[in-house]
């Protein structure tokens, strides 16, 4: 069942470490933001495959956006 | 700013577009546009920082105590501008910098460091040697790795070889650079911090000591002078020592030692921050001297304005960091506009703040917002106003760390000094 990703908090996103395809297990990073000097990864919520990702470096993303989608 | 009409010297301010209504702006005779909100194009700009100093002929910059402050390379393009840099000489930050550095030189000065590997580990056989040396549980720490980041705590020498392994594989994937040091771990050690001042005569003097041990993810929450509770010959061990250091090193200016103190009064030497820090209030609270009057003096020259014997401790002073965080979510940032704003006031507090009502918190810059002090005859009257300070702080419009910092300040550990590192992820201070 496909499901969104979204930011859990407001910031840049500062790296994108899965790509479409990828076979990620729960808690693995999809991407990092960057917020106020910190750097706070966007979980996998369950293991699965990664379907899209909505979001590139340097964008800004507010709380709620969807930042990828799983299969 | 205030230090500056103390001494009789125009001020300019630079600021990035994101900050051209901040306080700091409204606050300086003059103001410089030195570039767009990102950091790395404006505050860390090290070129438009210089010629925004030319432009308005200042002789001298502040570097605060974030971006620049630490960067040998702006003291250096200070000096070569024939800017006066307010701080050390490039040199002692640039070794000081350099971790691996500062921990020889430290050590060579007789300051004790964790005992630990002198250098990179190779292989799990030489980890388990160095291992049984320093004792169990052990910190491998990850060369290129900072604040907590690649670090792995091992408990007992059966684990060695699997997290040895581990780690190397985890440094190597998120820094590019496997290399992995050995160090002893103590378990609940306290965060005790000297503050330190020298003058271009090679005096160094102290004053006195600062307990930090509130944190989450390695960055301070509440500091206060004095230590809860410090021996007084281990105090006098820590100070001797932390005057020692900056001796050897030829320092000049404000500065910290940072030592970690372990249950049996032990002590090591963390790092050395070479600048002023957010917490010098607290020092500037029981001692009653201007520590940044006292840096524009020292560097314009002058000797150290007071002699070792002059620098009394008197009563007591906690500092609070209000941070745009929310501590109920594990201290995530919390960005927005700050929709109201109350500031407490009152006998022994004082209030530092960086926002006004209307401000923006943007995800660019760190996430403090003000700090608040309060000082008292004895800790407890302290800790009562500092509570009594939090009652009265009101921010809206973005989650502060407010709530948090009032569960501290009522937590009978803390209120009896007991207090250590650990105490913040372990969940001590959770609702």
């Amino acid at each position: 069942m496909p499901e969104e990703i979204k930011a859990h908090i407001t910031g840049i996103v500062f790296q994108v470490t899965a790509k479409p395809g990828d076979r990620l297990q729960a808690g693995d990073p999809v991407i990092v933001l960057e917020s106020m000097k910190m750097e706070i990864p966007v979980e996998m919520p369950r293991a699965g495959a990664v379907k899209e990702i909505r979001v590139q470096e340097g964008q800004t993303v507010q709380e709620g956006d969807t930042v990828a989608v799983l299969e | 700013m205030r230090a500056c009409r103390h001494v009789g010297a125009a001020t300019v301010a630079v600021h990035s577009e994101a900050d051209a209504s901040a306080a700091h702006v409204a606050d300086a005779d003059e103001a410089v546009l030195i570039g767009p909100a990102p950091a790395r194009e404006s505050y860390l700009n090290i070129e438009a920082i210089i010629h925004a100093a030319r432009r308005t002929q200042a002789e001298a910059i502040h570097p605060g105590y974030g971006f620049l402050s630490e960067n040998w390379r702006f003291a250096e393009a200070c000096a070569s501008a024939d800017i006066t840099f307010i701080g050390p000489p490039a040199e002692a930050i640039r070794r000081m910098g350099d971790k691996p550095e500062a921990r020889r030189l430290m050590a060579a000065a007789g300051v004790p460091v964790l005992p630990g590997s002198p250098g990179p580990v190779s292989d799990v056989a030489e980890a388990t040697r160095l291992a049984e040396r320093v004792g169990f549980p052990v910190l491998l720490k990850a060369a290129a790795g900072g604040g907590g980041i690649g670090m792995a705590k091992v408990g007992e020498a059966g684990q060695l070889a699997a997290a040895f392994t581990a780690a190397k594989r985890r440094a190597e994937a998120a820094f590019g650079n496997g290399a992995v040091y050995v160090e002893r771990y103590l378990t609940t050690p306290r965060h005790i911090e000297v503050q330190v001042f020298g003058d271009a005569r090679g005096t160094v003097v102290h004053l006195h000591e600062r307990e930090c041990s509130i944190q989450r993810r390695h960055q301070k929450l509440i500091e206060e002078s004095p230590a809860p509770g410090l021996d007084p010959t281990v105090k006098a061990r820590l100070t001797a020592a932390a005057v020692k250091g900056a001796a050897a090193i030829g320092y000049i200016n404000a500065g910290t030692l940072e030592f970690l103190l372990d249950a049996d009064g032990s002590f090591y030497f963390l790092e050395m921050n070479t600048r002023l820090q957010v917490e010098h209030p607290v020092t500037e609270a029981v001692t009653g001297l201007d520590l940044v009057v006292a840096q524009l003096r020292v560097a314009a020259g002058e000797s150290l304005p007071w002699t070792q014997d002059a620098i009394a401790q008197r009563g007591a002073a906690i500092e609070c960091r209000i941070y745009a965080e929310d501590p109920a979510k594990n201290f995530l940032p919390s960005p927005g506009t700050i929709s109201r704003l109350e500031l407490p006031a009152g006998e022994g507090i004082r209030v530092e703040s960086g926002v006004v009502t209307g401000s923006a918190v943007t995800v660019h810059y760190d996430p403090l917002l003000l700090k608040l002090v309060a000082g008292g005859a004895s800790r407890l009257e302290a800790i009562a106003r500092m509570s009594e300070a939090l009652d009265r702080c009101v921010i809206e419009g973005v989650k502060t760390t407010i709530p948090f910092l009032r569960r501290v300040m009522a937590h009978a550990d803390y209120r009896r000094g007991a207090v250590h590192t650990q105490m913040v992820e372990q969940g001590a201070f959770n609702a």
